[in-house]
């Protein structure tokens, strides 16, 4: 973990409510795709953990929703402006135990740490298939992203007015995969856990206190004795997890 | 040169800054971010005779200037606290380290403050009768002056080292429990823990933490915090470890002026890991500033004339 003032480089609005944010800075301290960053906000306490998008040696970007107070601050921020942010949280996904045909799922918000995942995935020459779930047409975003990688992608959203109509576990039964990664709501989770048929690992979303460890504000049981998501997690196995 | 040393119930701190239990762990999260021996000591997480995971989440809640906390006493119990968490402590940590202790009955205190007695590094016991987030424990022995005597007693009767006993805020006199403590042989007092507090959520309409109430703490505390350490202040003889929202250097003068002899810096590592290594470096700076030579001095200060 480092901490530091990073420089916004852009702040633009790519859905509804959904803000793609590029800022300038150490990043030396993320080491994996599905960590995370965490936003101190003038005039709020506690720090804002938002996963991370995609990073380079220069550059970290996340995409995030405008759901309460410090969002709406964030969304307001212009080119220029600049954050302290704590930087390199949490685990990660872990890409060593990927199969050759790993599958990635993401609902809504929990689909931006999926996007450095895919790119790492396939520069290992992995045949990647990824489904975005979304409600409706309006609120799509990234798939061109993905698309752009290499992926094999596909959307679904719960009307119909746009790809496959339904959920995300419509899509996956008819997609060939051997290993999955998904991040997303917790209903979308247990849909999950009863459809796959594969290994994999999930990523959570937790209220935080400190985002590094400390606080034991955002402890949960798994099978292997209690973890803190910020820090032991935000990904958890599937083998490990207790529902 | 300013001199920020002070003396703890016969232990040199080289200052009076002391991470706040519950907010720092063991030490080593942070030991990774700066070396953590410039701190006075440090407080570890409170412990219980049995390991516990706490409450269920949401365990956390935002508050104007501060947080609320219903974590619910979560560690791993005394047993592995001897076996694993104080070995990986030492290797990070060379000063005598606070030992922050809870229990649910009279016999657990004593239980827990008996085993880790002899444990060379524990330099104090900070008893925690004030916990807000648990239930049949804790906070009953905080609230009464009765309790709080039983309490001390018990402890003092295993143990040694020095004993603070850590107050609640959350009663009609803190004065009266800070007394009942000290008669009943406590080397000191440490306040306050965390005020009871609630959050609603407008979109669920129910509180946000899954145990409704929590514990209030961070900088919007801090009169409240000041005021009890003041009350106290004049009413026994032992030293006060004064908390409650610090996360300056000016604060923890604040706090000293009160009547303090050190101070904790709790809520403020969390939003801000290296608060307590800023407070440390700053505090030349203050102290220089409001021309005090020696923090030593200026302890209870605001009482004077």
């Amino acid at each position: 973990m480092t901490q530091g003032i990073y420089k916004v480089i852009s702040n633009i609005n790519i859905a509804p409510s959904v803000f793609k944010m590029e800022l300038s800075g150490d990043t030396s301290a993320l080491t994996a795709s599905g960590q995370f960053i965490n936003f101190k906000i003038d005039g709020l306490f506690l720090r804002r953990p938002i996963s991370v998008y995609d990073y380079n040696d220069k550059t970290v970007t996340v995409i995030y929703k405008v759901v309460g107070e410090g969002t709406e601050i964030m969304s307001k921020a212009q080119t220029g402006d600049s954050f302290d942010i704590l930087v390199g949280l949490g685990n990660g996904f872990d890409i060593v135990k990927s199969g050759n045909k790993p599958l990635l799922i993401g609902g809504g918000v929990g689909i931006p740490p999926l996007y450095n995942l895919c790119k790492k995935l396939i520069a290992e020459g992995k045949d990647v298939s990824v489904i975005l779930g979304f409600n409706t047409e309006t609120e799509i975003f990234c798939e061109e992203d993905f698309k752009k990688l290499g992926a094999k992608v596909f959307v679904t959203t719960v009307d119909g007015s746009y790809g496959i109509k339904g959920f995300v576990t419509n899509a996956m039964e008819n997609i060939d995969y051997d290993y999955f990664y998904t991040c997303g709501p917790m209903p979308m989770f247990k849909a999950i856990e009863n459809t796959a048929k594969t290994s994999g690992q999930y990523s959570f979303e937790e209220r935080m206190g400190c985002g590094f460890g400390a606080c034991m504000g955002c402890s949960c049981k798994t099978k292997y004795g209690n973890k803190r998501i910020c820090k032991d997690g935000p990904v958890l196995e599937r083998e490990e997890i207790i529902w | 040169m300013v001199n920020t040393k002070v003396n703890l119930c016969g232990i040199e701190l080289s200052n009076p800054v002391i991470p706040a239990s519950g907010t720092f762990g063991f030490g080593y999260e942070f030991a990774e971010l700066y070396d953590i021996n410039m701190l006075g000591t440090f407080s570890f997480k409170g412990t219980t005779k049995d390991a516990r995971f706490g409450n269920d989440t949401p365990r956390i809640a935002e508050t104007p200037n501060g947080m609320l906390n219903s974590v619910g006493l979560q560690n791993p119990g005394v047993d592995k606290v001897k076996s694993i968490e104080l070995p990986k402590l030492k290797k990070c940590f060379s000063k005598p380290v606070m030992a922050n202790v809870s229990g649910f009955s009279v016999e657990d205190y004593a239980y827990t403050c008996e085993k880790l007695d002899d444990e060379e590094q524990i330099g104090w016991f900070e008893v925690n009768i004030s916990c807000p987030n648990v239930h049949g424990g804790g906070l009953a022995f905080g609230t009464s002056a009765k309790n709080a005597e039983l309490v001390t007693k018990a402890v003092k009767k295993v143990t040694t080292k020095p004993v603070f006993i850590k107050l609640s805020p959350n009663v009609t006199d803190i004065v009266e429990i800070a007394k009942a403590c000290e008669a009943a042989g406590a080397d000191g007092v440490s306040l306050i823990n965390t005020l009871l507090g609630m959050r609603i959520d407008l979109k669920t309409k129910k509180p946000i933490l899954a145990n409704k109430m929590g514990g209030f703490s961070g900088p919007a505390i801090k009169p409240v915090a000041l005021r009890q350490v003041y009350q106290v202040y004049d009413a026994v003889k032992i030293p006060i470890i004064g908390m409650g929202g610090v996360s300056t250097a000016e604060d923890v003068i604040e706090f000293m002026l009160a009547g303090a002899t050190a101070v904790q810096v709790g809520a403020a590592n969390l939003v801000e890991p290296y608060a307590c290594k800023n407070i440390i470096e700053d505090l030349p700076r203050v102290m220089e500033k409001y021309k005090i030579n020696s923090l030593t001095e200026i302890i209870g200060g605001a009482h004077n004339g």
